[in-house]
């Protein structure tokens, strides 16, 4: 009864949604000024969230009672699971996580709602009608092709499991926070829609002030899908037992293409918003962005990948996802066409500015997606060709990225440190030369202390210090006004720590990810109880097996005791777990966390009476996904420092 | 001090320097590609043209029953599309779902002995899904035609 229901609510928001993409379009038509459109979009848009929300607390309802006449529930859940993986099992599916999708967008579209009335009624009606659209292609999406309410009639008795490794706390958070990012971006996409639609009308003749608008969007889903991308990576670092932290997979590379153009994008709309230029980059790239964050779910939920996340393998869903995404972009582009000589002109710049180094930063950011994309797409278009099936790893994105990341990293700094129109660089010289020799002689120490397989890590070495050394100066600057009250921090202004953070976020980031691949050690061992083993100047002892019961699982635990090292005296226990509802094995690492690096071990199949271990140590790994969450600091400054503004 | 720059001289510059950027990129990136692509082959087309030693690709098909040893660390077994086999040796430790009838695929190269050395061994994820390649080389091989063997058997009883 209770998925009746939401089900019905779910059919009430399309048509909702279907109304709050066309009335205003009529109601602007009948009064151009827009009063009566935004008033009534505003209203849907409520509804729209509320009746969605109804719809998901159905189907949340339906997991944790274990409703096993839903198929979805039957085919991903089991009575006999904890209650939060019950819970995270509604988007732990495909029908469950695209209604999720579909939570979120209706969601930002509220949000926009409460705040419409900052700007001209004409502008806010047609984002939201854009968002009324956008709700009605994945509204009908979910009701035609993933209906969440199916029925297994008759009910089974038990269910088949939610698949073991996604029974994982922070897999339960890395959907929703992915889905808040690319779905935020559709906040960016109907701003410029609703720019385009309303080109040559601004009272200034400035056709810019939708960058100002855009920008607390733009930084919400950025900073959503930093921390998704940073807490799937993470996840992928200690649940697969591989030992890696990124591997180039498709679906990862699904979700880097759209946080590159999104950062592209969150740069580019600053210089659209002070210096009235790059106006026609910063609109393509709101489109651009979101069109990747479409193929992104494309890709996922298509099946056209071999992938963790291949849920589905229906082919009917992935068309009507690829009709949304060519729909949607094409609609876009051809609007863009049209209404791009509407614009007012850019205003012009000099090289030596900020709004330079930010065009460059927006070249290699542009650059590094389109690699990206070709990596991805190369081997579907062979293979669509019929010209063969093949793979595209880490060694063609390293061999890309290294020559780029490295003159991009030593650009960064150089952007907040100069002014807007027209830099200086001779007032900075004695900084930037201590920085630069400071930052070399860092890396020369570290590679002659640990080695380096090449000059190019050495050249990625000072590109990352000089990274952080930068973002250390430009806080300096920022915050030599407020010297007098340095010890109230809170009262500092954020805009001061925003940029620092998130450059120098970047730049430990890369040393993490440097240190790691550069140093990691490894060993694989077949071993009797009793033995020891080396690694990383560290005496382990395995100590054997035994066999306990979790609550869902059996599970194989090994015991190794650190004979060495600060650990001495303390264990480690890897585990090997069987769950008998789904029927499948996963490997749980035990790890050791410092900072300075990670201790990981795993523990395998039986080989002629002895345990295959598999260790690893992974020196500064930990500083990747800190850098990644300074980012992401660093982006909620910048939000901060947008809200407060506008209160 | 860099001279002042007329508007029109900037946007050329933009422009040429954008251009020529992007040129550099694809430059980059289709060396990369050429240097870093890996083929995957079925057992059936290697049967019928074998691969040179050496040559990096990808093998996969169905774990042969029956056909998993193991020597310490090292384990061999055999790949199959049921209609040709090719046998791999792999060093390390295989991955949960690596199992006797499920869908694999190995990642290396041929040594002159016509045994596949694997550096990597990847596994489904889930037990209803068969990598793509996989199926494919089965479906081609014809003598497969059963897709989703884990669930639907389950859902079957």
């Amino acid at each position: 009864m209770i998925a009746e229901l939401g089900h019905f609510v779910l059919v009430l928001a399309l048509v909702v949604a279907l109304a709050q993409a066309l009335l205003p379009l009529y109601l602007l038509r009948r009064e151009p000024s827009g009063g009566l459109a935004v008033a009534f979009a505003a209203r849907a848009s409520y509804l729209q969230v509320t009746l969605i929300g109804l719809s998901f607390a159905a189907l949340t309802y339906a997991f944790v009672r274990s409703d096993f006449s839903l198929m979805v529930v039957f085919a991903n859940s089991h009575a006999a699971k904890p209650m939060i993986y019950k819970i995270a099992g509604v988007w732990g599916n495909h029908e469950g996580s695209m209604l999720l999708w579909t939570l979120i967008l209706a969601a930002y579209g509220a949000a926009f709602a409460s705040t419409a009335k900052n700007m001209p009624a004409r502008f806010s009606s047609f984002v939201m009608a854009t968002q009324g659209l956008l709700g009605s292609a994945f509204l009908s999406f979910l009701l035609f092709t993933s209906n969440p309410f199916a029925r297994l009639l008759p009910a089974p008795f038990a269910g088949q499991g939610l698949t073991p490794i996604l029974q994982d706390p922070a897999l339960a958070a890395h959907p929703p926070l992915l889905y808040a990012g690319y779905v935020g971006f559709s906040m960016s996409f109907a701003f410029a829609i609703a720019a385009l639609a309303t080109a040559g009308e601004a009272a200034d003749g400035r056709d810019n002030a939708w960058a100002r608008w855009m920008r607390p969007w733009i930084l919400t889903a950025w900073i959503f899908l930093t921390l998704g991308i940073a807490l799937g990576s993470y996840w992928a670092y200690y649940e697969l037992g591989w030992g890696g932290f990124w591997f180039w997979d498709p679906v990862e590379n699904a979700s880097l293409m759209p946080w590159l153009a999104g950062t592209a994008l969150l740069h580019s709309a600053l210089v659209a918003e002070t210096r009235d230029t790059l106006k026609r980059w910063t609109l393509l790239l709101a489109i651009v962005t979101f069109a990747l964050s479409l193929s992104g779910t494309f890709l996922v939920r298509s099946g056209v990948l071999t992938s963790v996340h291949a849920f589905a393998n229906d082919p009917e869903r992935g068309i009507y996802i690829l009709a949304i995404l060519v729909g949607f972009t094409a609609g876009a582009l051809a609007l863009y066409a049209y209404r791009l000589p509407k614009l007012t002109p850019d205003g012009t710049f000099q090289p030596i500015s900020r709004e330079g180094l930010l065009l460059t930063n927006n070249i290699f950011l542009a650059t590094a997606t389109v690699t990206v994309f070709v990596g991805t797409i190369y081997p579907l278009v062979l293979d669509g060709l019929g010209l063969g099936k093949i793979s595209v790893g880490a060694p063609y994105f390293n061999a890309v990225f290294a020559p780029l990341a490295v003159p991009f990293a030593l650009l960064v700094p150089l952007g907040p440190l100069l002014n807007w129109r027209q830099g200086q660089l001779a007032p900075l010289k004695p900084w930037l030369g201590m920085g630069a020799v400071a930052a070399l002689l860092l890396s020369l120490i570290l590679v002659l202390l640990r080695g380096a397989a090449s000059i190019m890590v050495l050249a990625l070495f000072t590109a990352s210090f000089w990274l952080v050394l930068g973002a250390g100066l430009d806080l300096g600057r920022k915050l030599a006004p407020h010297r007098a009250k340095l010890w109230r921090f809170w009262r500092l202004p954020s805009t001061a720590f925003a940029a620092p953070l998130a450059h120098g976020g970047l730049g430990v980031l890369m040393l993490g990810i440097l240190a790691a691949t550069q140093w990691r050690e490894e060993i694989v061992v077949a071993a009797s109880p009793g033995q020891e083993i080396d690694i990383a100047s560290i005496t382990l002892r395995y100590d054997g097996l035994r066999e306990i019961d979790g609550p869902n699982y059996r599970s194989e635990q090994a015991r190794l005791s650190y004979l060495t090292g600060p650990h001495a005296g303390s264990h480690l226990f890897p585990e090997r777990r069987f769950y008998e509802a789904e029927r499948s094995q996963t490997t749980e690492a035990a790890i050791t966390t410092d900072l300075t690096g990670h201790l990981y071990a795993v523990v395998g199949e039986t080989a002629n009476d002895k345990r295959v271990l598999r260790i690893w140590y992974h020196p500064y790994v930990a500083f990747i996904w800190l850098g990644a969450v300074l980012m992401a600091a660093g982006g909620g400054f910048g939000l901060r420092t947008r809200l407060r503004r506008r209160a | 001090m860099m001279a002042k720059l007329t508007p029109k001289q900037t946007r050329l510059a933009a422009l040429i320097g954008g251009f020529a950027f992007l040129a550099l990129a694809a430059g980059l990136a289709l060396t990369a590609l050429e240097d870093n692509i890996v083929f995957f082959r079925s057992p059936s087309e290697l049967a019928a043209n074998p691969a040179t030693p050496g040559e990096a690709m990808r093998v996969g098909g169905l774990v042969q029953e029956g056909s998993v040893a193991r020597d310490g660390l090292r384990a061999t077994f055999a790949v199959t599309d049921l209609a040709h086999t090719i046998k791999v040796s792999y060093e390390g430790m295989l991955p949960d779902l690596f199992r006797e009838g499920q869908g694999v695929v190995a990642e290396g190269r041929f040594n002159g002995a016509g045994l596949f050395i694997a550096d990597t061994v990847l596994a489904k994820h889930d037990e209803t899904y068969m990598p793509p390649e996989v199926a494919e080389a089965l479906e081609k091989s014809g003598k497969y035609n059963q897709p989703h063997p884990g669930k639907s058997q389950e859902r079957a009883q």
